[in-house]
């Protein structure tokens, strides 16, 4: 039986946990505070204005933020409300301040309300983006 | 204070918004990023308009 030469390229060296770990929780929380934890205040400033200023044009244009609502019976309900959720939380503590300080408001009808609730959606998708990107500089995948 | 915007506005401040994000944390160097953000605030802006004339003509 031939020999047969087989190479395994070395995994690259991974980042310790608790680096990648911190600045994705950071970037979470506090939008763009990931990048500049990981000395990229250029970037963390455009990704945290970015954020929060599509989460207060969310705000200005009275926007729903979405519950967590689960229905076996209709499964595009559930992925709307549940996802709608999810990037509601992700925005992180622009999300948390609102709520903690009594923002509410019914989904009613109106164009203006509809894209107040999609730029609060948005506003998190955007942040989870952000989460990304500090992750691959983290563990060097990025520069 | 609330803000009222048109379909318009409120569309070209989220394509806006959105490719400036898109440019930061998908390429490398600076001129990538500016190149990137420019080029997607563009296709933005032309399905925009697309999509608009689409309805236009769809409603009649």
């Amino acid at each position: 039986m031939a020999n047969q030469a087989i190479s395994v390229a070395p995994a690259a060296p991974s980042a310790p946990f608790q680096k990648w770990a911190t600045a994705v929780v950071l970037a979470w929380l506090i939008p763009g505070a990931g990048h500049f934890f990981l000395k990229r205040p250029i970037r963390g400033a455009i990704l945290a204005g970015s954020v929060v200023v599509m989460f207060a044009f969310g705000l200005l244009m009275r926007g729903a933020m979405f519950e967590w609502l689960w229905t076996s019976s209709d499964m595009l309900t559930t992925l709307i409300y549940c996802g709608g959720h999810v990037a509601n939380n992700a925005a992180g503590i622009p999300y948390y301040l609102a709520t903690w300080m009594g923002y509410t408001q019914p989904d009613v009808a109106g164009h203006v309300h509809d894209y107040g609730t999609k730029f609060l959606a948005g506003a998190g998708l955007l942040n989870i983006l952000a989460m990304v990107d500090a992750y691959e500089i983290a563990t060097g995948e990025k520069d | 204070m609330n803000l009222s915007l048109s379909h318009f506005e409120a569309s070209l401040l989220f394509a806006l918004i959105t490719s400036l994000v898109f440019g930061v944390v998908t390429k490398k160097t600076d001129k990538e990023r500016l190149q990137y953000g420019l080029q997607t605030f563009g296709y933005f802006v032309l399905a925009l308009f697309g999509i608009a004339w689409v309805m236009k003509l769809g409603h009649g």
